[in-house]
């Protein structure tokens, strides 16, 4: 009994910690710039593609990683540069589409560079499952959790004791009154992009040794971290992390005892009864509208 | 002050009665009634997303509500394509109403996410319950009969579409003329002001929101009808966002903008067919485009630009 | 316009005349439509079947064509949405006037194309494994692979012999698994096989443990039988792995690649499955009927694309070969000879199987063509 509820919990937590590093991804997004970026999930999907194309390259596993994750972080400026920054003031809808199209271009020029195969790469430390009470865990997924908790917590000092970070969350705070101090809210953008892509990419490299990595895994984890990111509150880093082990979790409980069939609606379904009850998500913040 | 929209009406009629004498096959037939659907889908959902500034990123799972519920009623309970069609757009009025007081209470990305996941968990229900729908590899769905007159083939279809579109469109513009349309409108514009001059905005949000809900069952019925078969993509995410694409390329609050819309977007995946393997990237790459260079739409681009003001 | 000019335009002029001449000197192409899924949940097995029929389709027409014809392919990508596939097959059918069809990835994209096909009276062969293509029989609609129900049963036959009866089905909600579930829950009983669990997982999850889990503590269960096609069935068998389940295991014809191997690497050791012979074309017997042409297709996909041959690659080959054989003995594209020549295909050999077509049989193969292969040292080898 608890070895299978233990099992449900390591395989819900091992996923979740993908959705978390996504929902941070939109949720620094968010703040910088109010625009959902639905081209978050293809930010994950090339930290796992980019990786298989410098192994099958010949490179070195941590330099193939590195790069892929820099490379995604290039990506997210690009992205910036040729669709964000142009669409100044636009609004909500058409912002969403944009980022929709972005996603598409993403994935078809994957698509087109690396083909449409799956893939994979060896695990960061052999992949020997674990027993714990019972049940298995891989020891990459043990990576991903550890990993994932401490990106968190360079974060949260990385905003809460550098000047750039706070720069960042006065910008989310206001964007006028930061610009008035003298904040470049066009840099801090940029930033929030590439930094944003940069996690996306760290999470997909994480799960792919469990997971593998196909050009078009990025639209389910991209959906599913936007989920775990309003969950958590729009604009709420530890809210997204909750969020997206929550979803993880929720995802694997539902699997194991209710109705395997039916896994994929729970996310969508916590959601919405959670929205009905909690408009706001977990940590979201009250506002009041100004007239 | 106001404009006759007669003249517009008789425009587009006298496009319509002529434009057989350019389509040369059955082929060109086909995706002609598919933009005719598409035209009168989207007009119902820019009501919504247009003119109350409501963002619905669910609307293709009101579709599948109606197309299963025609092609479910007809093939397993043996009923009469219309009552069926009439059922389809009972259930997705009335889910339309018990979701709608809920979600409008949420604002801007919440909203968004609400009906995201109503899309999905509707298209999730239809996929997995296949002893009634077939499941992922679909299901047929019988030609729409009428006494003695059946609707097959590409050219009677013509007819019809063509025929509701020119009404939907007129029923579109009396109704945003409407007392109940400057309500919905002015809601859209700001709701704290709305409320202050005394329009009850809770209640016009959901009496839009079920009424472009029964608008998409209602065709989400008719193009199972047509196509003759269905599958659980009718409903998905990937379908709604193509509805809403289709709105805000066209123009928000533009109802000819709607038309246009929908036949480009129509249009396009045939277009690019022939670009082997770029498909994706140029599809992409036209949505970034057409949205930050025409933000508010093509139509109130153009009028715009030729100083109508609409 | 100057003297330069003008002798340019008359060259021009004289040589678009010759072109014109010649294209109207030249027999019509035979065209052939295609409507494929090569991106989407389908793209693992659209990929090869459009990169197959390009290839196969170059090659005849580099050793002269058919009935002294060059071949024309016309395809169309449904990105696995049969509404998609309707429409174009439509345009194939209506604009492109194409002379027959060879495509239909998934059963969806087929069924959808149904109508169009009936209508039009022009011969389709289907690549799908969906038992409702061929059974009742169109007139008009042919396929290459065997149904998810052969592919059941064939694995049945093999859990019966050895003894086994109680059986853990893991299957995925796309269409190919969807269908694989009810067959195989239509013909357990037949081979005295109660399936003691049931599960579910989607085409791009991640993680099965839990579904296995469950599986796993099934009261008395003696195999697992996996029904799902590229990525989803490699992540379960690490998963089975991962958990240390030593049950029987078994896949479907969906992992006959040798991707599944690369991906899920050890851990399909010992994995069996229903497959055509292509995947061990290496190790068939000398006088085995299709050793020859499935040695030939391997080695030609391999030259070109570099690439490992895919059994769904193969399913394209055989509808292609299938098709062009029959215009052949048709001795026209005259759409109603072409048909019947179809029916009346006899012993013809291909890489899933010698194919014996009739009125009520319009798939053509029957269980023999499937093999039981075992994964022995991360290679496929024939079963005991």
């Amino acid at each position: 009994m608890l070895s299978e509820f233990l099992q449900f919990l390591f395989s819900g937590v091992t996923v979740g910690a993908t959705y978390a590093l996504a929902a941070l991804g939109f949720t620094l997004i968010y703040n910088a710039s109010h625009v959902i970026n639905f081209a978050q999930g293809e930010f994950i999907m090339l930290g796992g593609m980019l990786t298989v194309a410098g192994v099958s390259a010949g490179l070195p596993l941590p330099l193939a990683i590195a790069l892929a994750i820099a490379g995604a972080a290039l990506v997210g400026v690009l992205v910036v540069r040729f669709a964000i920054r142009p669409a100044k003031g636009a609004d909500v809808v058409s912002l969403i589409i944009i980022t929709i199209g972005v996603s598409l271009v993403i994935r078809g020029l994957t698509q087109i560079a690396l083909g449409k195969g799956t893939h994979s790469f060896p695990a960061f430390s052999g992949s020997e499952p674990l027993r714990v009470l019972g049940a298995t865990l891989l020891p990459q997924s043990l990576w991903a959790l550890g990993v994932t908790a401490a990106v968190v917590a360079a974060l949260a000092w990385f905003f809460s004791r550098t000047l750039t970070g706070k720069a960042i969350l006065a910008t989310a705070y206001n964007r006028l009154a930061a610009q008035l101090v003298g904040i470049s809210t066009g840099k801090v953008l940029y930033l929030s992009f590439a930094l944003s892509a940069a996690l996306g990419a760290l999470g997909g490299v994480l799960v792919t040794p469990i997971t593998m990595t196909s050009s078009d895994v990025g639209i389910m984890l991209g959906l599913k971290g936007f989920v775990a990111a309003v969950l958590g509150g729009l604009g709420n880093g530890l809210g997204a992390v909750v969020g997206g082990l929550l979803v993880g979790i929720a995802e694997a409980m539902a699997a194991g005892y209710i109705s395997s069939a039916y896994k994929d609606a729970v996310p969508f379904v916590m959601i919405l009864f959670l929205l009905f009850f909690l408009p706001r998500g977990l940590f979201g913040a009250r506002v009041t509208e100004r007239v | 002050m106001r404009k006759s929209r007669y003249p517009g009406l008789l425009a587009l009629s006298l496009f319509l009665a002529l434009l057989p004498l350019a389509l040369p096959n059955a082929y060109t037939y086909d995706v002609v009634v598919r933009i005719l659907i598409n035209a009168i889908l989207v007009m119902g959902l820019n009501l919504l997303v247009g003119f109350a500034g409501q963002i619905s990123l669910g609307h293709a799972g009101f579709l599948g509500i109606g197309a299963y519920a025609s092609a479910i009623l007809t093939v397993h309970a043996g009923w009469h394509p219309l009552p069926a069609m009439a059922a389809g757009a009972a259930v997705s009025g009335l889910l339309a109403l018990l979701v709608a007081r809920p979600i409008f209470r949420l604002k801007g990305q919440y909203l968004t996410m609400a009906t995201l996941g109503l899309g999905i968990i509707i298209s999730i229900v239809i996929a997995n319950e296949s002893a009634w729908t077939g499941g992922p590899d679909g299901m047929s769905v019988p030609a729409l009969a009428l006494g003695g007159f059946e609707l097959s083939g590409e050219k009677r279809w013509y007819g019809v579409m063509a025929g509701l579109l020119v009404f939907c469109l007129w029923a579109c513009q009396n109704l945003m003329d409407s007392p109940f349309g400057r309500a919905v409108r002015a809601l859209h514009g700001s709701e704290v002001a709305s409320q202050v001059v005394g329009v009850n905005v809770g209640r016009y949000k959901v009496a839009v929101f079920v009424l472009t809900a029964i608008f998409a069952s209602v065709m989400g019925s008719l193009t199972a009808h047509y196509v003759g078969f269905l599958t659980p993509g009718v409903a998905g995410f990937f379908h709604s966002i193509e509805l809403v694409t289709m709105v805000v390329v066209g123009g928000m609050a533009s109802l000819y903008g709607s038309l246009v819309g929908a036949a480009l977007l129509t249009m396009l995946p045939q277009l690019l067919a022939t670009l082997e393997g770029w498909e994706t990237v140029a599809f992409g790459s036209i949505l970034v485009f057409t949205m930050i260079f025409m933000p508010r739409g093509l139509v109130p681009m153009l009028a715009a630009r030729f100083g109508r003001g609409h | 316009m100057n003297k330069r000019m003008t002798l340019k335009v008359l060259a021009g002029f004289v040589l678009s005349l010759g072109v014109g001449a010649g294209s109207v000197l030249a027999a019509d192409p035979i065209r052939i439509g295609s409507v494929l899924s090569v991106t989407g949940p389908a793209a693992f097995l659209g990929d090869p079947e459009l990169k197959t029929l390009q290839l196969y389709v170059e090659k005849i027409n580099k050793a002269g064509g058919v009935l002294g014809r060059q071949l024309e392919l016309v395809h169309y990508d449904d990105a696995s949405d049969a509404a998609k596939a309707n429409s174009f097959t439509k345009r194939l059918v209506e604009s492109d006037k194409v002379d027959i069809l060879v495509g239909g990835t998934t059963t969806g994209s087929t069924m959808a194309a149904r109508d169009v096909v009936e209508k039009a009276g022009i011969s389709f062969v289907s690549l799908a494994g969906g038992v409702p293509i061929v059974e009742p029989v169109k007139a008009w609609i042919f396929k290459t692979p065997h149904t998810d129900r052969m592919a059941a049963e064939k694995v049945f036959e093999d859990m019966k012999k050895h003894g086994i009866s109680k059986v853990g089905l893991l299957s995925e909600t796309s269409g190919f698994g969807a269908s694989g579930k009810k067959e195989t829950e239509g013909v357990a009983a037949k081979y005295g096989i109660t399936l003691v669990a049931n599960e579910t997982y989607g085409p791009k999850d991640s993680d099965m443990t839990a579904q296995l889990t469950k599986i796993k503590s099934a009261p008395g269960i003696q195999a697992l039988f996996v029904f799902g096609l590229g990525q989803g069935p490699a992540i379960v068998t690490k998963n089975v792995a991962q958990l240390g389940i030593t049950l029987p295991h078994y896949e479907s014809h969906g992992v006959a690649s040798d991707e599944y191997l690369k991906l899920a690497g050890k851990a399909s050791e010992g994995v069996r499955l229903p497959s055509p012979a292509l995947l061990v074309a290496d190790k068939l017997a000398a006088n085995d009927p299709i050793k020859a042409v499935t040695t030939s297709y391997a080695n030609d996909y391999k030259d070109r694309y570099k690439q490992d041959p895919s059994t769904f690659g193969g399913y394209a080959h055989d509808g292609l070969m299938l098709a062009l054989d029959a215009i052949k003995r048709a001795g026209s594209t005259d759409k109603a000879k072409v048909r019947d020549a179809l029916e009346a295909t006899r012993g013809f050999k291909a890489t899933t199987g010698v194919y014996n077509m009739s009125a009520t049989d319009h798939m053509g193969l029957d269980l023999s063509a499937f093999r039981m292969l075992e994964v022995k040292n991360g290679d496929w080898v024939m079963a005991k």
